[in-house]
């Protein structure tokens, strides 16, 4: 499938800002399962620089805005050509040794009801990782159910599974924790996703998130509890981390005495023509 | 000899006889009068009140900035028993340092089985984001601090590394600045080897590892988390001494593919940044986003050759006290040597075996806690009450990972000024090993004593205090 991508940030600040600098995570892996067609990525009045690839493979470039500047926009625009993998990460290059993700940080750490849910679903799930991973995304799905504007960019896993109701990221470091809490390495993925009637769930999300878990014998893998599935040729994957902040594609900073900023995202994700082919 | 019932080594002694090397030493105290001992000593406290050096105690209440007590009489080591300490030292930080460069790249070590993997991955000091990078040289720890202790004429072992900014060198350098200034008759006497060589030789290192995109000679800063960090001071002495700026993370920036510092003259281009700021806090925006004291975009810069930041994010993984048990196989593996310097035995309460042991033998052993420094969240059993011991072992029962024992050493003491004349108190040593392009060490370190009578606890925060450390030349 070929994908098209069209992300817009755009900060407006009520009283001009003295600089802004963010560090950009806005550039799809290279895997089997997806490949950069033409991506570019530009910031209004900006300085790129500091690029770099980081040990888990994501590319990352820091961009400075010198103001005084009172709005800012981050554009995102390009074609991914993707295939439907069944959530298995293949030729991926990076450093980082799974067992490092065995670590929890504030926002996925299991507490005692999520490691409950972990061990029910074990006990439900059938031979194997694999499985075991299946049964905790479905455990998941079922305890937290999607509801947009129940929770905060801060809720942890502990609190989405406490509310029973969340969004993606909730989704993701919910099953981040109850595999952790299962000894399976697991991480948070930012990426857009083509939404679908079906799936609507994730349509009313700026972008979208997920998690992997690392299955032996298959390496990294894949999966969506927010929508129940795992990430097929309709995923877009830009980078992985502990959790939502670790993985965030924009993490950025103003500098002189901002309060009063307004962030509006949007993102357009469609399929285009196999053109020239 | 021994006041605290237990024997141990006074460094002053070989039997009945002052040893050589402390002959001299032993006369000008004796020849001392008392009224000059107390004036010299109110001398000492005043020349440290007026350079500033104080630091932080937490956690008693009134005012934590506090006058590190000041010893005057010397700890000795002749030449020979310094050259075999100085073999080890560099050893030891050669192998930290290859170890670091090997975790942070293919973990061969992981790989051989000679380290358990999640000690190293599962380590909160380990950072994934300093995963693939090769930093200046190789070198992950520039300044590695070894904490050794002695309990014989030949016995030194290692008590801990310290692989981030082991701080202290700012004590070293003014406890010879001092006893210099009071006592110039002694250095006439004896033939002690300088340290005030230190500060060229640590900005000497830190030019040596400026990162691939500088050209030119590097400027080199140190980062500080402000004044109200205990050892502001010694940030500011040492930036003094090398010639460097002291900055906050406020007074940099980033741009494109580097970091600035601001100055009056506009932006400056910084190189290698000594860094006195934790790796959780020195980038806003890899690490913890509520930091203050760093600079935001600080990692990119760094991990795309645009600057050198020392120690490298991640160097706390070697230091670990879980870790620390692996040095000796570390300096096997990656050296193809024996290790000069030996470890304290160590039981680690993860492995149920050990665990069980040091439950039980609690009232001998020095517990510490895995992540711990400063002589906090310790203890030292055979100076513990049954009522202490008793909450210390539900604290190991709850997390027995979090904790390592050892036995307690007889720990060698040195002669230390006291009302009533001179009495051997218990020392420690810490040298500080700087590592670039090539390894350099300063003859001499830092002396803690115990100022209490029979205590084994070093640290400034406990009662501790400092003295000058002589290497006796050739």
């Amino acid at each position: 499938m070929r994908l098209s991508v069209r992300h817009n940030t755009r900060y407006t600040f009520e009283t001009p800002v003295r600089q802004l600098i963010q560090v950009q995570r806005l550039w799809p892996s290279e895997t089997a399962s997806q490949q950069i067609v033409s991506w570019t990525v530009s910031t209004t009045d900006s300085v790129y620089g500091a690029g770099h690839r980081d040990g888990a493979g994501d590319w990352f470039e820091t961009v400075s805005v010198r103001g005084p500047v009172s709005q800012v926009d981050v554009l995102v625009e390009g074609i991914v050509s993707t295939t439907d993998t069944s959530g298995v990460l293949r030729n991926h290059r990076e450093k980082i040794r799974p067992s490092s993700y065995l670590r929890s940080s504030h926002r996925t750490d299991p507490d005692a009801s999520l490691k409950v849910l972990a061990a029910d679903a074990a006990k439900a799930a059938g031979e194997g990782t694999l499985s075991l991973a299946h049964a905790l995304c479905e455990a998941v799905a079922d305890a937290i159910s999607y509801v947009p504007g129940e929770t905060l960019a801060h809720t942890t896993a502990a609190e989405a599974l406490a509310g029973g109701a969340g969004v993606c990221q909730d989704h993701a470091h919910a099953l981040i924790a109850v595999a952790i809490a299962s000894d399976l390495p697991a991480r948070y993925v930012s990426g857009y996703l083509m939404a679908t009637e079906e799936d609507a769930v994730a349509m009313s999300e700026a972008g979208h998130a997920w998690a992997e878990i690392f299955v032996e014998g298959l390496g990294w893998v894949g999966f969506d509890p927010a929508n129940g599935c795992c990430p097929d040729d309709r995923y877009v994957r830009l980078g992985s981390g502990f959790d939502s902040v670790d993985a965030a594609p924009i993490r950025g900073l103003v500098l002189g005495n901002n309060t009063d900023e307004e962030m509006t995202v949007e993102v357009v994700v469609q399929e285009t023509e196999q053109s020239q082919q | 000899m021994s006041q605290t019932g237990q024997s141990f080594f006074n460094e002053m002694l070989n039997g009945s006889d002052v040893r050589a090397a402390y002959r001299s030493l032993e006369r000008w105290h004796r020849d001392m009068p008392d009224e000059l001992r107390s004036l010299k000593q109110h001398e000492a406290e005043q020349l440290f009140r007026r350079v500033g050096i104080t630091f932080a105690v937490y956690g008693e209440g009134g005012d934590p900035e506090r006058l590190i007590p000041f010893d005057m009489f010397p700890r000795v080591f002749t030449h020979e028993e310094w050259r075999k300490l100085d073999r080890g030292i560099r050893q030891r930080a050669a192998a930290l340092n290859a170890f670091l460069a090997d975790v942070y790249d293919r973990g061969e070590i992981i790989r051989a089985g000679r380290i358990p993997e999640h000690l190293v991955t599962n380590n909160e000091a380990y950072e994934k984001a300093a995963v693939g990078f090769r930093p200046p040289k190789g070198v992950y720890s520039h300044i590695v601090g070894v904490d050794l202790v002695r309990t014989g004429p030949d016995q030194f072992y290692v008590l801990e590394d310290n692989c981030r900014t082991p701080s202290g060198v700012s004590y070293m350098l003014q406890n010879r600045e001092i006893m210099m200034r009071m006592f110039p008759q002694l250095f006439l006497e004896n033939r002690i080897a300088p340290v005030d060589g230190y500060p060229r030789l640590l900005r000497k290192t830190l030019a040596s590892v400026a990162p691939q995109k500088c050209d030119g000679e590097p400027t080199v800063v140190i980062l500080t988390p402000g004044q109200f960090n205990s050892a502001y001071y010694e940030h500011s002495f040492l930036a003094d001494l090398m010639g460097v700026e002291l900055v906050e993370g406020k007074d940099l920036f980033v741009e494109g593919d580097f970091c600035y510092m601001r100055t009056t003259e506009g932006p400056r281009k910084v190189d290698v940044i000594y860094r006195r700021v934790d790796d959780a806090f020195i980038d806003p925006l890899c690490f913890r986003p509520d930091s203050m004291l760093g600079v935001p975009g600080l990692m990119s810069v760094y991990r795309s050759g645009g600057v050198s930041i020392c120690s490298a994010p991640g160097a706390g993984v070697a230091d670990d006290k879980a870790i620390y048990v692996y040095v000796p196989e570390m300096i096997r593996f990656y050296l193809g040597e024996a290790p000069i310097l030996e470890n304290v035995p160590t039981w680690q309460c993860a492995n149920p075996d050990d665990c069980k042991y040091v439950l039980e033998n609690l009232h001998e052993l020095v517990v510490k806690e895995v992540h711990g420094s400063g002589g906090y969240g310790m203890l030292v059993g055979p100076k513990a009450d049954k009522s202490s011991i008793e909450a210390f072992a539900a604290k190991i029962r709850a997390k027995p990972q979090n904790y390592i024992a050892q036995p307690t050493l007889a720990l060698s003491a040195t002669p230390t000024f006291v009302d009533e004349g001179i009495a051997p108190r218990h020392v420690d040593l810490r040298p500080y090993c700087l590592v670039g392009d090539s390894i350099e060490l300063v003859p001499g370190g830092l002396t803690r004593v115990a100022l209490n009578e029979g205590s084994l606890v070093v640290n400034s925060s406990q009662g501790g205090g400092v003295k000058d450390t002589w290497v006796l030349a050739e």
